[in-house]
């Protein structure tokens, strides 16, 4: 069925919003509410996420066990069984949701459906273990919204993610979707290009380049065929908002890449993507066939004589594609590597076409500040960092997920507040933002509104939004080395500073962690990262040396210790550590002895054994194994 | 002037036309920033610009980082620094990078002297090794033409550009990622088991000694030490015009004198000249072009036009590499190099009577695909090869100066008789246009049976890519094409395959320029005006010969007389004509 006028899209969109009333209704419930069908609530919902993360942790087969449950109960046309998007509370998936009374089941296990429908979908009485228990109170909390992990979040990108069925376009449609495009076609496009760019959005791919400026470039130069391309190439590692965003809600980057292709005067559409992703994958290629059978996606698009495809490219999941020129280039089947600016995209991208490439979750940010206004969405944020930013938050934090925050929130609200601290209450440390272009910022910077100016003045970068969050135990060298091995396995080889001055970083790096490191090797370090930030061809290898950087300049002292003393005060650094036996503790049990690889412990029964530092390999066995805590590490 | 930019430089003013680079904009005031991966042959196709060495690098005002002045456009009112503390601590340490992943075995290297990272690292006045790490491990190959050391491969991507933009063969691309990339052939296989025409361009841009030509001066030095052996020199047109370069003399002078003196003074037994194969090659094309034209006008409609030359190896491999379903197209004549082994080995050695197994030719090519086609089968007799080998013009240059001889002193000497004989239009054989005018300049008398009016045809030279003429015939307009790089062939050659293409005769070089810069030359090392000095020079060979038509050659009539009859006869067909192969992959 084609939609042919906006006012069919909304006419569809009003029959659709019904079917929605319910979850909406739903998400404004608190505990005290409590459904069941045996309590006469007619009809209920089970929202079982679908995110990668969930899906890994048997999120299938729970969907698989509520709707056999369902069927053996009888009950199967009373409870419609959906399967949303993510809803960014990765730590405590698989998230079930149950509507119309809004309860949130966390770490729920194939084992538990039974239960849930007997419990709480017929009886009405919820299951209490399965509820979030808030780390401060002790106590059980039902719905999301009194979760300090939601409570400062403000979903904007995220809007619809955990909420409507991906793979349902009504669903999306009842969301006010396609709105935005409906509004567009009704005015003229420099309107809606003003628009863009008075709303201050700016590109959440990694530079932060304007949105609208960049629309506005690639309209100025004229060709019969030009290229709206979504970069869905997210390769930092623990990132996955882009990743949510197509598997939960595809249509909004579909909507915005026609509303783009409408104001730069572009009919064609390109999705780059990982082939890694493929229930993303999945979700673009459903939304894109629910488009076109909706004539949303095609010729004369609600009737109007703009048209628009959309095609998905696959990338293989080399982390420069995300350079917009490496991206194309590996569209086109070349080999994919960067090649200097300018010429621009703009000017000349995909086979030498001009176009426009916009990273995914800048694009979901489009139909919304459209159908909501510019000003709202300027209202929102910093200065210059207007909206919100999603950042995935890992490493040594509580909360592990997804989050969307207003531009200027805090690293004290997202780690303490939102990110309920450091894990095992240990010492807060680095968070690493940016990802492995970005910077570690320290104790000193946790109340810097995050925005893109001052991450950057910090050192950092807010790159595509990953937050990976490090502890007392963490060494900082090892962390440089860890980003650093990264970027070296992801240099594209083009250009001298990457290919080899990160090489020999890194092997210096290796050097200091196994204490054959100089004083001099730090100069050399803080010299090949300032050439190779000054002297790289793209963004991955200027970069690059973020990481050194940025804990040479907060942590040198650390990096000092290992080169002088021989010292990783994290005791991460194997080559540096020292085991031995306290001979007081040594109750003589020989344990360690018999579970030493490397048979370097030795010594009579009943009588302190002792290490052999020449053959001990540090591998922490004998810790495991003694039952005194004899074992010194230092 | 309007499309002029405004700029300043070092702090001086430069004023240059809109779309220069920086680096050429400093060039014009004799700022000589150093560049590495960047070449730029202006007025040919060849041209690399990755900015991927980032040796060139300058600060421009405003700018966060330094920019590769090799690729970025000149704007008004830049204000560009290229010597400044921050932009020589990044060079110097890009090209101690570079250093660090080298093998560094200069006294031994192919390349010594000639190396374009060695002149770099003298000029940044680099001393220790400052970055030690692991070394790359890459592919080393010895081809019958081309050997490759990877080791020393920068990655400068030079060899990539001209493979693919310049030749479109395609062979060389960068594979694997990071520090483990490597420019080879697809699937790192070897150059012999790929598509490979062995034109040796990417050897004649590399700047390192990653890759060069496969060495037989010992092999030579053996031979002509030999006592056994009668050992013969056919050296090829553009040899004489660029030799001299390797011994101090200034772009496009002739040494065609030296050259024969140097030859006798190595202890060649015979200094002949592959010009005298030249003229024969004219004798035999021209006459297949003659047989051709008159079956067409005859109305034959199976005739192939155009006829295309088949001098070039290089060209030969790639026709039959690519188009297989057209070989009956080019002229089925052989080289001159392989028809002046032929006619050594058979006519010569007769007279002479030296049983061939005795007898050595060495043919002095500008070219590395003429040590590949040597090896052709069908150019053996029983297993002993027309030309035995093909030493490069660099190889003969080494050669000389091993042998103590000092070139510069050396008289002027001639070639020896018979095979030393040679016309005008043979020694214009070495520019691209060449062929196609010596071709001309005997067709049309033989047509027409009159003598031509000018026997120059100037539309038919210079570095155009592609270049058209029409003939008038006595009334037949004649329509010939000229290309050089295999580029411009299969461009050509598509549109034959369309049958698009309206021309009757058309000739080809692989090389840009034709065999003045062939691959065996001395180096240009990206200096386009070399290769113009040696194109003059070949023009002012011929102006300077009393015969400038191959078919008045005496030599050329009396090997007729006494031996091939008639051009095409029997055994002219025998010994001076060749088929080809489909050695298609797919």
């Amino acid at each position: 069925m084609k939609i042919t006028s906006a006012d069919a899209l909304e006419g569809i969109r009003r029959q659709a919003v019904n079917a929605l009333s319910v979850r909406e209704e739903s998400n404004l419930q608190t505990a005290d509410v409590s459904c069941g069908l045996e309590k006469g609530t007619p009809h209920m919902q089970i929202l079982c996420c679908g995110g990668t993360g969930c899906k890994a942790s048997e999120s299938a087969k729970i969907v698989e066990n509520f709707r056999s449950s369902l069927k053996e109960h009888g009950i199967a046309d009373k409870v419609d069984v959906i399967v949303p998007g993510c809803f960014g509370f990765c730590e405590k998936g698989p998230i079930v949701k149950i509507v119309p009374d809004n309860t949130f089941y966390t770490s729920v296990h194939p084992e538990d459906v039974e239960e849930i429908v007997t419990s709480h979908i017929i009886g009405g009485v919820k299951v209490n273990r399965l509820l979030y228990k808030d780390p401060g109170s002790g106590e059980h909390i039902s719905d999301s919204k009194h979760m300090n992990f939601y409570r400062k979040q403000m979903r904007i990108a995220l809007r619809n993610c955990g909420f409507i069925d991906p793979e349902n376009i009504l669903e999306y449609i009842a969301r006010d979707g396609y709105k935005a495009l409906a509004d567009s076609l009704a005015r003229p496009s420099l309107d809606v290009l003003a628009d863009i760019k008075a709303s201050g959005l700016r590109g959440r791919g990694g530079a932060g380049f304007p949105t609208g400026l960049k629309w506005e470039i690639a309209r100025k130069f004229d060709a019969p065929d030009k290229y709206v391309v979504c970069n869905a190439d997210e390769g930092d590692p623990g990132a996955f908002m882009d990743r949510s965003i197509m598997e939960g809600d595809p249509n909004s980057v579909i909507e915005a890449m026609m509303i783009c292709g409408y104001c730069i005067n572009a009919n064609h559409g390109l999705i780059y993507i990982r082939a890694e992703y493929p229930l993303a994958v999945h979700r673009l290629q459903v939304a894109i066939a629910q488009a076109r059978e909706y004539g949303l996606l095609g010729k004369n698009i609600l009737g109007t004589d703009f048209n628009f495809d959309i095609e998905i490219r696959y990338g293989a999941g080399a982390f420069v594609c995300g350079e917009e020129t490496a991206l194309i280039h590996s569209m086109e089947g070349k080999r994919g590597e960067p090649t200097l600016k300018p010429p621009f995209p703009a000017e000349a991208g995909y086979f030498g076409k001009p176009t426009n490439v916009n990273n995914v979750e800048t694009l979901a940010n489009v139909p919304v500040i459209l159908t909501k206004g510019p000003q709202w969405f300027a209202s929102i944020g910093t200065e210059k960092s207007k909206g919100t930013k999603v950042f995935a938050l890992a490493g040594k934090i509580n909360n592990v997920g997804l989050i969307e925050v207003p531009m200027g929130t805090t690293l004290r609200e997202i780690i303490y507040d939102i990110g309920g601290g450091v894990k095992n209450g240990k010492k807060f440390k680095a968070v690493q933002t940016g990802g492995p272009s970005g910077g570690c910022l320290t104790e000193k910077h946790l109340d810097t509104p995050i925005d893109y100016e001052n991450l950057a003045a910090a050192g950092s970068m807010m790159g595509s939004g990953g937050m990976i969050v490090m502890d007392e135990d963490d060494c900082m060298v090892s962390v440089a080395k860890f980003f650093l091995e990264f970027t070296v396995d992801e240099s594209c080889g083009k250009c001298t500073p990457c290919r080899i001055g990160n090489r020999r970083m890194l092997e210096i790096l290796t050097r200091i962690t196994e204490g054959r490191g100089t004083m001099e090797d730090l100069d050399k370090l803080e010299n090949l990262a300032k050439v190779i930030k000054d002297t790289a061809l793209c963004g991955l290898g200027q970069t690059s040396p973020n990481p050194v950087l940025s804990t040479l300049a907060n942590f040198r002292d650390e990096y000092e210790e290992h080169v002088r003393d021989h010292v990783c005060r994290a005791h991460k650094c194997k080559s540096l550590l020292t085991y031995s036996i306290d001979p007081v503790l040594c109750k003589g049990c020989s344990a360690c002895a018999r579970g030493c690889p490397a048979e370097a412990i030795v010594g009579e029964v009943r009588k302190p054994f002792v290490i052999n530092p020449e053959k001990c390999i540090r591998c922490g066995m004998c810790i495991s194994r003694c039952k005194f805590g004899a074992i010194n590490v230092i | 002037m309007e499309n002029m930019i405004n700029l300043t430089i070092d702090n001086r003013p430069v004023s240059v036309p809109k779309g220069t680079t920086v680096l050429d904009a400093a060039a014009s005031v004799g700022i000589d920033i150093p560049a590495l991966c960047h070449i730029d042959l202006k007025g040919t196709c060849v041209k690399n610009a990755p900015a991927a060495c980032r040796v060139c690098v300058v600060e421009v005002e405003g700018r966060r980082n330094l920019a590769p002045s090799c690729a970025t456009m000149v704007t008004e009112g830049m204000v560009v620094r290229t010597n400044s503390a921050r932009v020589a601590r990044a060079r110097k340490t890009v090209a101690e990078l570079i250093l660090s992943d080298h093998p560094n075995d200069c006294l031994t290297c192919p390349k010594c002297n000639h190396c374009e990272l060695q002149k770099l690292v003298t000029r940044f006045n680099i001393r220790e090794m400052t970055y030690k790490g692991e070394q790359s491990n890459r592919k080393k190959e010895q081809t019958v033409a081309i050997t490759r050391n990877m080791d020393k491969c920068i990655l400068c991507r030079r060899c990539e550009s001209v493979c693919n933009n310049v030749q479109t063969v395609g062979v060389l691309g960068a594979i694997r990622r990071g520090f483990d990339a490597t420019i080879a052939p697809t699937f790192d296989k070897m150059f012999s088991e790929s598509d490979c025409t062995y034109c040796g361009q990417c050897v004649a841009v590399c700047p390192t000694g990653a890759l060069t030509e496969r060495d037989y001066t010992d092999r030579l030095l053996d031979d002509i030490c030999n006592p056994d052996k009668i050992v013969v020199a056919q050296p090829a047109p553009a040899v004489r015009v660029a030799l001299g370069e390797e011994f101090g003399y200034e772009p496009g002078t002739i040494v065609t004198g030296k050259l024969a003196a140097s030859l006798r003074a190595l202890g060649f037994d015979y200094v002949f000249d592959t010009d005298f194969g030249a003229d024969l090659t004219i004798m035999e094309e021209g006459a297949e072009i003659l047989h051709r034209l008159k079956a067409f006008l005859g109305g034959d409609k199976s005739v192939k036009l155009p006829i295309m030359t088949s001098c070039c190896p290089a060209w030969v491999n790639f026709y039959e590499h690519n188009y297989p379903d057209l070989l009956d197209y080019p002229s089925s004549a052989k080289s001159p190099g392989q028809m002046f082994g032929a006619i050594a080995k058979s006519y010569w050695a007769q007279k002479m009577g030296i049983p061939r197994e005795k007898l050595v030719v060495v043919s002095i090519m500008p070219c590395l695909a003429k040590k590949f086609e040597c090896e052709r089968d069908e150019f053996k007799v029983d297993g002993n090869p027309d030309v035995d080998y093909s030493i490069s013009t660099r190889e003969l240059a080494r050669l000389i100066k091993r042998s103590n001889i000092d070139f510069r002193q050396l008289k002027d000497e001639d070639f020896d008789k018979p095979l030393g004989e040679s016309s005008g239009a043979a020694a214009i054989f070495g520019a691209t246009g060449g062929v196609m005018e010596a071709a001309l300049r005997t067709v049309y008398e033989v047509y027409t049976g009159k003598t031509l009016p000018k026997i120059e045809f100037q539309e038919v030279r210079g570095l155009e890519g592609i270049k058209e003429a029409t003939i008038d015939l006595a009334g037949f307009p004649l329509k010939v094409c000229v290309a050089h790089t295999l580029g411009n062939a299969r461009y050509l050659m598509d549109k034959l395959r369309k049958g698009e293409l309206d021309y009757h005769v058309v000739e080809v070089m692989a090389c840009p320029g034709g065999c003045i810069d062939g691959a065996g030359q001395p180096y240009h090392h990206g200096d386009v005006e070399i290769i113009k000095a040696r194109a003059a020079a070949i023009y002012r060979e011929d102006e300077g010969k009393p015969i400038r038509k191959s078919h008045e050659n005496p030599d050329i009539q009396k090997l007729y007389k006494e031996f091939l009859g008639e051009p095409m006869s029997e055994r002219a067909h025998h010994l001076l004509h060749t088929h080809y192969f489909d050695k298609s992959t797919k």
